[in-house]
């Protein structure tokens, strides 16, 4: 069954944004990630135009997210005033990544910088994670907790700030900094940037474990949402006909995934996913280096 | 003063003895949700008040071109060991669809400064003023903008497509891809005698969005505001009632 998106203006199958939505969904599901960075690359590959690919994920990371947030708001694994502060980042992050992608789209570089940003980004979290799931399963195997550290460089920085939920008192300035780089892989990457936050959070910030996916989640809603209406008010790209089909599969999928990722030891699930991170990364970094087949392209005016 | 002469010179053209008269299987395309591309079926017959001559034999051109639109030829280069665009060429105007069917091969339907004068091949319907100021081969440029279009579909040259029956009957079929612009779909009929165009006929094809598509574009376009806070809203509930669907499937 085809369907004709009014805004990518093509005609693609619902099957197959169905079953795309639904995959990446159990993947996300299984690994407790948004799934925005693989989601974002395989619709390039299906021909959705990239500016319209990158809003139209940041929609559909509202959506998904969602349902995460309320669930942990129940839970109060929120940290409010942390989420805040990191919003703020994240806000000011966004309008940065939108005017860089606005810029780069009228000389005819966007794709190469998002290209660029997730073979960057995918290349180093990939490799960081598989490292440290092989020294954990490694020192899990030799019996010695991993120990973690307590005071680093971030905690001699000014406007030190107290946050209770998460029982930390520290400068507001490796919060905000977090939350603008975040903010702008928003914007151009068109993910949460769930991926780069939970790292910070935990071994930056030394946030609890338990409060960092729901307070990632709280900032990622209001970052993406800002995101979708300034690249729906600037560049008319949100197609919301690709998002709801992408949507449907994907929660389906996420709960599927849930299920499956129950079952499955933690380290193990962190190599799976860290080297799926890596083959995504590398088939990106694969398309920069080989001479393509066409090296003309066409594209619409200033796009 | 040169737009003026070409005027005349079609005016004074021969209000000819041949003339097309003119059927359309639909003269508009409506995208809606499902549309897939579409057929249109071209037909006609040639009025004359004459004997058909006998000289060459008379053949037709069918074309469709869609909304012209600037465009943007990039070309890729190796800097620092990886591709990226460099080169740009800007189209002034080149039609988003394009196809052409004719009743004999190319060089038996028509000669050069026919198709210069009516702008009938799909080179010459590429409007690129300026070329040479921008890049050093524009050539190669407009070569791979058609061979990219051609490629996808969006530019066609079918030759010996057009089916003619004794000089007077005459169909075809073109086949309009589903990423279609909205627009007018200029189409038009040539009819040749040795090259040379004796007579054209021209109509349009209005392809637009219809429906519930035609309302999202509208929307996303005029209040963009409110069309993105409409996507969120809208994300939000399918999201939130999928999962809550999915919960209520699970537990009961």
């Amino acid at each position: 069954m085809q369907v004709y998106l009014p805004i990518a203006e093509v005609s693609v199958n619902a099957f197959l944004l169905l079953g795309l939505g639904g995959m990446v969904g159990v993947l996300s599901g299984m690994f407790g990630v948004g799934g925005g960075f693989l989601m974002t690359p395989l619709l390039f590959f299906i021909g959705i135009p990239p500016a319209v690919a990158v809003a139209t994920e940041a929609n559909q990371i509202v959506a998904s997210s969602f349902s995460g947030v309320l669930a942990h708001l129940r839970r109060k694994t929120v940290d409010l005033k942390m989420g805040t502060v990191l919003l703020i980042g994240g806000l000011i992050g966004a309008a940065l990544g939108v005017g860089v992608f606005n810029y780069l789209k009228s000389l005819g570089q966007v794709d190469l910088l998002v290209r660029l940003c997730y073979v960057l980004f995918l290349g180093v979290i990939g490799s960081l994670m598989f490292i440290e799931s092989l020294n954990a399963i490694r020192k899990t195997k030799s019996g010695k907790p991993p120990a973690r550290k307590k005071h680093n460089w971030v905690h001699g920085l000014p406007f030190k700030m107290r946050f209770r939920t998460s029982g930390l008192y520290i400068s507001v300035i490796p919060p905000v900094l977090v939350g603008v780089l975040v903010g702008i892989l928003a914007a151009i990457m068109g993910v949460g940037g769930g991926f780069i936050m939970v790292p910070a959070m935990i071994y930056l910030l030394g946030m609890p474990t338990k409060v960092v996916v729901g307070t990632s989640l709280f900032q990622i809603i209001f970052v993406t949402g800002f995101t979708t209406l300034l690249h729906a008010t600037t560049n008319y790209t949100v197609d919301i006909v690709l998002a709801v089909l992408l949507l449907v599969g994907g929660v389906v999928g996420a709960q599927i995934g849930t299920v499956i990722g129950a079952k499955l030891k933690a380290e193990q699930l962190r190599i799976l996913l860290a080297l799926m991170v890596l083959a995504v990364c590398g088939k990106l970094a694969l398309d920069l280096l080989i001479q393509p087949a066409e090296l003309f392209s066409v594209g619409a005016e200033g796009h | 003063m040169r737009a003026l002469l070409f005027l005349l010179a079609c005016l004074a053209m021969p209000l000819s003895a041949e003339e097309v008269v003119l059927g359309l299987s639909q003269d508009e395309v409506s995208i809606s949700t499902n549309f897939d591309g579409s057929e249109i079926i071209i037909y006609g017959a040639i009025k004359r008040e004459a004997p058909i001559p006998q000289d060459d034999p008379l053949q037709v051109i069918v074309t469709i071109s869609g909304p012209r639109e600037p465009v943007t030829i990039r070309r890729k280069d190796r800097r620092f060991g990886i591709w990226v665009n460099t080169e740009g060429l800007s189209v002034s105007a080149a039609p988003s669809f394009y196809a052409i069917a004719t009743s004999g091969t190319w060089a038996e339907v028509i000669n050069e400064a026919d198709d210069l004068r009516h702008t009938i091949s799909i080179p010459r319907a590429i409007r690129s003023v300026g070329a040479w100021s921008q890049v050093d081969k524009p050539q190669e440029f407009l070569d791979a903008l058609i061979r990219i279009k051609m490629n996808d579909g969006t530019y066609v040259l079918k030759e010996n497509a057009v089916d003619l029956q004794q000089s007077t009957l005459f169909t075809t079929a073109i086949r309009m891809p589903a990423n279609l612009t909205e627009g007018d779909y200029a189409t038009r009929i040539f009819l040749t005698r040795g090259g040379k165009v004796i007579s054209r006929y021209e109509t349009s094809i209005d392809v637009r969005k219809v429906g519930l598509e035609r309302w999202l574009f509208n929307l996303s376009r005029q209040q963009p505001l409110v069309y993105g806070l409409m996507s969120l809203a809208i994300a939000i509930a399918a999201g939130w009632g999928a999962s809550a669907a999915f919960r209520l499937l699970r537990s009961g």
